[in-house]
């Protein structure tokens, strides 16, 4: 399964510079695990223990994985993972 | 409606039903218009609500300096009533916002202290934050920690709301400081079982987000994840193809966060509508659009406007 995952400028230093890389997996954790094995440290960027870092969040295609099912969030072919850092949002 | 003076006229903003967007008789759009505050956006309510508590706490005199981050709206709120009371206005704003942001806040006799594009709002905060830092005697009302924002929210909008659409299903707003979705949020969820809170949160070009690592993100202090059900991440393109929309199909001229909170409730009324449920949707227009005419978002065709708001803050 081929999932595009799209990483934000900070994070590019992991992936040799793309934009988006593809990854495959049944859920967020399995995509970043498989991301992990060809980005070394990518994971460790983006989890600890807890499961997400404070600062990074995740969409699945422009939901944000913290409302469906985090980590466990379900994906299947064709969607879009984004990962933004999370910034003051601009609306004040 | 009359009023003792403009400050008296806060809130009770309309909400309009959007009878062409709605998709189905049952699954219907709300507007709650912001722009028909005082100086034109939701940002009077957190305002005026911030500067009353700093006035009870004892914080401010005729003289004060107030100091805020701000990307325009909640600058423009507190200086004019800095104005009328007779505080001193420092505002400081990222260099990638409209010039018409600048005008209205040097027009109330605001200084703005400009903070580097690179890292938008967050960059800001940092500013305002060293710049407090070196002048104790200022006063930084700061909205992103500020409970009075939110409080504005829970005492106004989210009780206007709810009285004029009792069957609301659906709550959506922009998400910044995100005062807004938490003080509404948090009223509605007390009296309206079941109801959804959902935010529309700009997604920007690449400098907005260009920090140096990925510890120096921000979350505002208001934050409560418990508070929303759904988080949309809403792309320059489709806020700004939703901000034409408004004005196509519903005649509204809105500022061009209102067509990210648009876009997050049509995507819940195609739920709704294709789960066979009914639903009552009120989302926030926080401002017109004539701050944002500069930045060409309203002229030529989708694919130029976007080229031309690559790197700009529009919420």
């Amino acid at each position: 399964m081929a999932i595009e995952v799209r990483i934000p400028t900070i994070l590019r230093t992991y992936t040799g510079g793309a934009k988006a890389v593809e990854g495959s997996g049944a859920t967020i954790a399995e995509v970043i695990g498989d991301l992990d094995t060809r980005y070394g440290g990518l994971r460790d960027r983006l989890q600890d223990e807890a499961g997400l870092r404070r600062f990074v969040n995740v969409y699945l295609n422009d939901e944000d994985v913290r409302f469906l099912g985090g980590l466990e969030t379900p994906v299947k072919d064709g969607d879009t993972v984004t990962v933004l850092p999370a910034v003051a949002g601009g609306a004040g | 409606m009359r009023y003792d003076s403009l400050l008296d006229s806060l809130g009770h903003t309309p909400l309009v039903g959007l009878p062409r967007l709605s998709p189905a008789p049952d699954v219907r759009l709300w507007a709650k218009l912001e722009d028909r505050n005082p100086t034109g956006s939701v940002k009077d309510r957190a305002a005026f609500f911030m500067i009353e508590q700093a006035e009870k706490d004892g914080l401010l005199a005729p003289g004060t300096t107030i100091l805020e981050p701000t990307s325009g709206n909640t600058g423009i709120s507190l200086a004019m009533v800095a104005h009328l009371r007779g505080y001193a206005m420092i505002c400081v704003m990222p260099e990638n916002t409209s010039v018409e942001r600048r005008q209205i806040l040097e027009m109330f006799g605001a200084k703005v202290i400009f903070s580097p594009a690179a890292g938008g709002s967050n960059e800001a905060v940092r500013v305002a934050r060293r710049l407090a830092e070196e002048h104790p005697d200022w006063v930084m009302l700061y909205q992103y920690g500020n409970e009075a924002n939110a409080r504005a929210h829970y005492e106004t909008t989210g009780p206007e709301i709810l009285a004029d659409l009792p069957g609301i299903t659906h709550f959506v707003a922009g998400l910044g400081t995100t005062g807004t979705l938490m003080g509404t949020g948090r009223f509605l969820r007390e009296r309206v079982p079941g109801i959804s809170v959902v935010a529309a949160e700009p997604r920007y070009g690449e400098l907005v987000y260009g920090l140096r690592n990925i510890d120096e993100g921000f979350v505002p202090e208001l934050y409560d994840e418990s508070v929303l059900t759904t988080r949309f991440s809403v792309s320059s393109k489709d806020a700004l193809r939703r901000t034409r929309e408004l004005l196509d199909q519903e005649g509204i001229f809105a500022g061009i966060s209102a067509g990210g909170a648009l876009h997050a409730a049509l995507g819940m009324a195609a739920k709704a509508q294709a789960a066979g449920e009914r639903a009552d949707i009120a989302f926030v227009v926080a401002d017109g659009g004539w701050k944002y005419l500069s930045t060409g978002a309203y002229s030529g065709t989708l694919a130029e406007a976007e080229a031309r708001l690559e790197g700009q803050l529009w919420a």
